[in-house]
């Protein structure tokens, strides 16, 4: 896809983070916008996969670390072809396949089930680790939350892969700059992102993450290096998209009424129709 | 029974793993910085190319496991229960038992049998902790046969498993020619039609020593070894409770969430009996040679033997 296709998906992809969590009356819509260019760069450029072949042991895979913003995910995975975009509007109900955090066994396209913080790496090293040990030459991609890396098995992992030299590992680390008490660096800051990664070993990418031409620039970037992984700290607008939800850290954990949800829809409606025009 | 040879399961583990690497290449072995104590060195000296030392991080280990399984691998994970059940158990519930995926969970070093390290490293909740995850396999070998049969049986079983192993050396008292393994079926190891005593992992032997002991008192007590504690013979517990009407659990866990709460869901549910829990009381362990500790929580033959003998009185 060239980057005006791109952009035009991204905000398919909002519309649906948007329109499933207004369903569901729960869910983290602020940091599934914030990442929305991130997941349909993955999933529309970045990852060799296939709607038709989910669980090809040849396939790219991918680990949304930060799980709460399954929203994100399902949205690119449904507007990908993996299951039906009516269906986001199942999310978070009972019975539904589309389970609050992601759940690898039941939903096509999910790699490794998440949700509980800081777990997400572990996983995606043990992918990349799989692949140089059987020869195989797929890419790994795991999504963190600049909060998420408070954690401290984020930076176990990071250990281990930089220790290991798994160059099949991308670790993607959506700066957003907001958790659910506050701006990171008020709470437990992270910063300096990048330098933490540098001594774990990585190669580091400083992007705007909300930015297609330097997100393909990052990822081209990470396939290129040798003998170490790659971290990408990607500066992002938390709420991206939607005018009341940017910036804002109410939008962490929350959903739209049906007055907001007009609003938000509206807003994303208006930047489709400035994309068609230029 | 003082002259059976001895071993401690945790080298039955890592022999069986070396056994098993040869024959499955598709086995992976992750250690945590103890892979001298938790005998999976015994693996890493055949195939240092599948053995994986993740240092010390136990919740990372687990995570990698998990990404490893659903690359097509069987990882054994290794390390002591404390920190294989204790520290990583939201990584081993989140990670590898809501994903149902195919990772072997091989804690060293549970129970008071730790001996000298005391409390800190003396884990009694393991049990407790991985029964309670859905889906999760739980075993508790009680010699070296058993514990090789478990981790043979624990590769064929599709699905996490937890396994308990001990750090010290304990008598074998399985015969290899005779013995099978058959994952969830308690054995019957002596009859008797006083009460019935099950037990699990060491005290195994110990119980058939006490139960040697009450002979000789008039008490005959039958003993069921339940090496499989998830799922649980419900069939071979109700029956001995139908046939005895007294029930003793022995095990080198709390009686909190173990055995003994296992047997006693069955019971009151399904059979209502006299049972005692004999095991941890809802305490920390402590320091000291781990014969001694048996001895002075009283999971040794003599102090499983002296509590019965009270209690059938």
């Amino acid at each position: 896809m060239n980057k005006s296709e791109l952009e035009k998906m991204a905000l398919e992809v909002r519309k649906g983070i948007v329109s499933a969590v207004h369903s569901a009356k729960a869910g983290h819509p602020g940091g599934s916008l914030s990442a929305a260019e991130i997941f349909t760069y993955l999933y529309f450029e970045e990852m060799n996969i296939d709607p038709a072949d989910p669980k090809n042991e040849d396939r790219d895979r991918f680990v949304l670390s930060k799980g709460h913003t399954a929203p994100g995910l399902y949205s690119a995975l449904a507007n990908r072809g993996f299951f039906p975009v009516q269906d986001l509007l199942t999310l978070r109900h009972t019975g539904s396949y589309l389970q609050g955090h992601p759940d690898m066994k039941n939903i096509p396209g999910v790699d490794m089930s998440s949700g509980s913080l800081g777990q997400g790496v572990s996983c995606a090293v043990g992918m990349a680790l799989a692949g140089k040990m059987q020869g195989k030459d797929y890419r790994v991609y795991a999504l963190c939350g600049d909060g998420e890396i408070e954690e401290g098995q984020i930076w176990e992992a990071a250990m281990f892969a930089g220790f290991r030299k798994l160059d099949n590992l991308c670790v993607i680390v959506d700066n957003n700059h907001l958790q659910i008490d506050g701006p990171v660096d008020k709470v437990c800051s992270p910063y300096p992102i990048d330098r933490k990664f540098e001594s774990f070993n990585f190669h580091v990418i400083n992007i705007d993450g909300n930015d297609f031409d330097e997100l393909k620039k990052a990822f081209d970037e990470a396939k290129t290096v040798k003998g170490m992984p790659t971290a990408i700290v990607a500066r992002t607008v938390k709420g991206k998209g939607v005018s009341f939800m940017e910036h804002a850290v109410d939008w962490h954990g929350k959903a739209p009424n049906d007055e907001e949800y007009a609003i938000a829809m509206e807003d994303l409606r208006k930047a489709g129709e400035a994309l068609c025009q230029n | 029974m003082s002259e059976l040879k001895k071993i401690a399961t945790r080298e039955s583990y890592g022999n069986t793993l070396a056994e098993l690497g040869a024959e499955h290449e598709n086995i992976v072995v992750l250690d945590a910085d103890l892979a001298a104590a938790t005998k999976t060195s015994v693996f890493q000296k055949v195939f240092p190319e599948r053995h994986i030392d993740c240092g010390i991080a136990e919740a990372n280990m687990t995570g990698i496991a998990a990404g490893l399984a659903t690359c097509g691998y069987v990882p054994f994970i290794s390390s002591f229960a404390m920190f294989a059940a204790g520290r990583a158990y939201e990584q081993v519930r989140n990670s590898i038992g809501y994903p149902h995926l195919n990772v072997k969970i091989a804690a060293t070093h549970a129970g008071i049998s730790v001996g000298e390290d005391g409390a800190s490293h003396q884990c009694n909740e393991d049990i407790a902790l991985m029964r309670a995850i859905p889906g999760m396999t739980v075993i508790n070998p009680a010699d070296d046969v058993e514990a090789r049969a478990a981790v043979k049986a624990a590769y064929e079983h599709e699905g996490p498993v937890y396994l308990r192993l001990g750090r010290l050396a304990v008598p074998v008292i399985n015969d290899e020619a005779e013995y099978r393994f058959e994952l969830g079926k308690g054995i019957m190891l002596r009859d008797g039609s006083d009460c019935t005593v099950i037990a699990t992992g060491l005290c195994v032997y110990e119980a058939l020593s006490a139960a040697e002991r009450l002979a000789e008192n008039g008490i005959q007590a039958r003993v069921i070894n339940i090496h499989t504690i998830k799922p649980l013979d419900e069939e071979i517990v109700i029956c001995a409770a139908k046939e005895t009407g007294r029930i003793f659990t022995v095990e080198e866990h709390s009686v909190i969430g173990g055995l003994g709460a296992a047997v006693a869901e069955v019971l009151s549910e399904k059979c209502p009996t006299k049972l005692t829990r004999i095991g941890v009381n809802d305490v920390f362990g402590e320091s000291g040679p781990a014969k001694e500790l048996l001895h002075k929580y009283r999971l040794d033959a003599e102090g499983i033997a002296g509590r019965i003998g009270d209690e059938m009185r």
